[in-house]
């Protein structure tokens, strides 16, 4: 569904992706993992649009998108929950909620998605009419990702998701990632906490220093003793 | 000094300071969008003063009609404006962007200038209606009919403005972009399409405050300058971006201008900007702004 085909991005100078190549298949849940610093925030602001690489390509659904504008992408589905929220602090819940459903799609469906997303949350209902801003810091990764189902997407990207959360609530934000993988959605995630993004992903890729050095499944990559050295902290 | 002078120079304050608000309205909409200051406005609502004056002048069109074509025109002067200067700055970086954008600001406020002293000669011109002279007595006070009507105009329009962005989809597009603009853009929202629109609105608040200006008082070529400066002291005064309050702070400036000069006399501008100077050493984040 999404093909990543050799991407180079940089900042600038300074280059932060080499040739970066990975794949998404439809309704599976793919984790990109790595240090900090290695690129991943750059690759998911790459195939959202907010970053445009200097060579390489960007195929989703069979179409190129590398040059294609943010809001463009949005509209044929690629839909991301970016790093540190993003929300509009001074505007209510339901307005967040209201502006994750501004493309002619997600208008068409509005009420059936909010519906859905107050299922999934039912805290952002009974907060509605609250500032985002003023949201403790679980309800505000709840409607970031409410905000990011409201477009209704086909591709659903996730920047660390567990960011600022206890690991209480990464583990109920991480339930609910896999309740929306079971409706059937594409998933593409980057995190730092890689246990729990390798327990959820069915496959995944490793990034260091703007390159991809290992691939594969999660399973096995939960038992690579490097990834166990190196992020699990485990020997 | 009797209260009633005192109250009356409140009063007449509270009425221009409508139109300090009305004018800082669409600077801050035009920041909070684009995060560009235009210190072209007062020029803009300048040529919104002409257009109502040249209106009443060649068809006697009455400057309370002619608002809606005054501030159709800027709004198409606005949408140029932006396509053909601004819109190539808003793809650089933060502080590249407003120091640009600056610099459009101060050609364009030149141009504008000498443009209307060609056109139009730098004599200062007015617009005298039938009921230029009309007004009630209300608790010993005079109300002047034209310029309390421009006041009621000025609330009309800023209320109608909150309604628009608070309850339409465009409007929500427009404060979520004033908000985090890559979020905005992350929603599906044209950032480029809403740039222009708000530019444009802002062109339009600019004319209509022009258009009530030409009424009440008087326009000229050089009235620019002075306007984008109140503009902006008030825009300081309120918080950057912040859009409801600019209009509240308006009138604040206004009604502290106009009671000082009963006691500093025509030092009265000084203590707008001690005021100004007060709230930025004070509250850095504007009367009405939050913190950080």
């Amino acid at each position: 569904m999404l093909a990543i085909e050799k991407i180079n991005v940089s900042y600038g100078d300074l280059q932060a992706l080499w040739n970066v190549a990975f794949e998404v298949n439809q309704k599976e849940v793919v984790a990109l993992i790595g240090p900090n610093g290695a690129g991943k925030t750059t690759t998911l602001k790459t195939v959202s649009g907010l970053l445009k690489p200097f060579a390489g390509g960007i195929k989703f659904e069979g179409i190129e998108v590398a040059e294609m504008q943010i809001h463009k992408r949005v509209e044929i589905g690629i839909s991301l929950v970016p790093e540190g929220r993003g929300l509009f602090p001074g505007m209510t819940v339901l307005e967040n909620l209201e502006l994750g459903a501004f493309t002619a799609k997600g208008r068409s469906c509005k009420e059936e998605t909010l519906q859905q997303v107050y299922g999934l949350f039912p805290i952002l209902e009974k907060r509605k009419k609250q500032a985002a801003g003023t949201l403790s810091g679980g309800e505000q990764q709840m409607l970031a990702i409410g905000r990011g189902l409201m477009s209704r997407p086909k591709l659903l990207l996730f920047d660390e998701p567990s960011w600022g959360l206890s690991p209480l609530l990464s583990k109920v934000i991480y339930e609910v990632i896999g309740q929306i993988n079971n409706t059937g959605m594409t998933i593409l995630l980057i995190e730092q906490n890689v246990r729990i993004a390798l327990e959820l992903a069915k496959r995944a890729y490793v990034i260091e220093n703007g390159r991809i050095v290992n691939q594969g499944d999660s399973q096995r990559m939960l038992n690579d003793p490097h990834i166990r050295e190196a992020y699990l902290g485990t020997e | 000094m009797n209260w009633q002078v005192f109250a009356q120079s409140l009063l007449f304050g509270i009425f221009v300071g409508g139109l300090y608000g009305l004018a800082a309205v669409g600077l801050s909409l035009v920041f909070g969008v684009m995060k560009m200051l235009n210190v072209a406005h007062g020029e803009l609502l300048m040529l919104g003063g002409y257009a109502t004056f040249w209106f009443f002048s060649l068809y006697h069109l009455d400057p309370f009609l002619s608002l809606l074509p005054s501030a159709f025109i800027l709004f198409l002067i606005g949408m140029g404006l932006y396509k053909g200067l601004f819109s190539p700055l808003a793809k650089l970086h933060e502080e590249t962007k407003i120091k640009n954008s600056l610099l459009i600001g101060f050609g364009l406020s030149l141009i504008f200038h000498n443009l209307a002293i060609r056109l139009w000669t730098a004599d200062e011109r007015s617009v005298s209606v039938l009921y230029s002279g009309w007004g009630f007595s209300l608790f010993g006070l005079r109300f002047p009919f034209i310029r309390f009507s421009g006041l009621v105009l000025a609330i009309i329009v800023i209320l109608a403005l909150h309604q628009f962005l608070t309850k339409t989809y465009f409007g929500k597009a427009i404060r979520a972009t004033t908000e985090n603009w890559e979020s905005a853009a992350l929603m599906g929202i044209n950032i480029e399409k809403t740039s222009m629109i708000s530019f444009a609105l802002g062109a339009t608040l600019a004319a209509m405050a022009g258009t009530i200006v030409s009424v009440g008082y008087a326009i000229h070529p050089a009235m620019g300058l002075e306007w984008t400066l109140k503009a902006l002291i008030v825009v300081v005064l309120a918080g950057l971006g912040n859009i409801g309050g600019a209009f509240v702070a308006g009138v604040l400036l206004g009604a502290v201008e106009s009671v000082s000069t009963l006691f500093v006399g025509p030092y009265m501008e000084v203590v707008g900007l001690v005021l100004f100077l007060l709230v930025l050493e004070l509250r850095p984040q504007g009367l009405f702004g939050k913190a950080g």
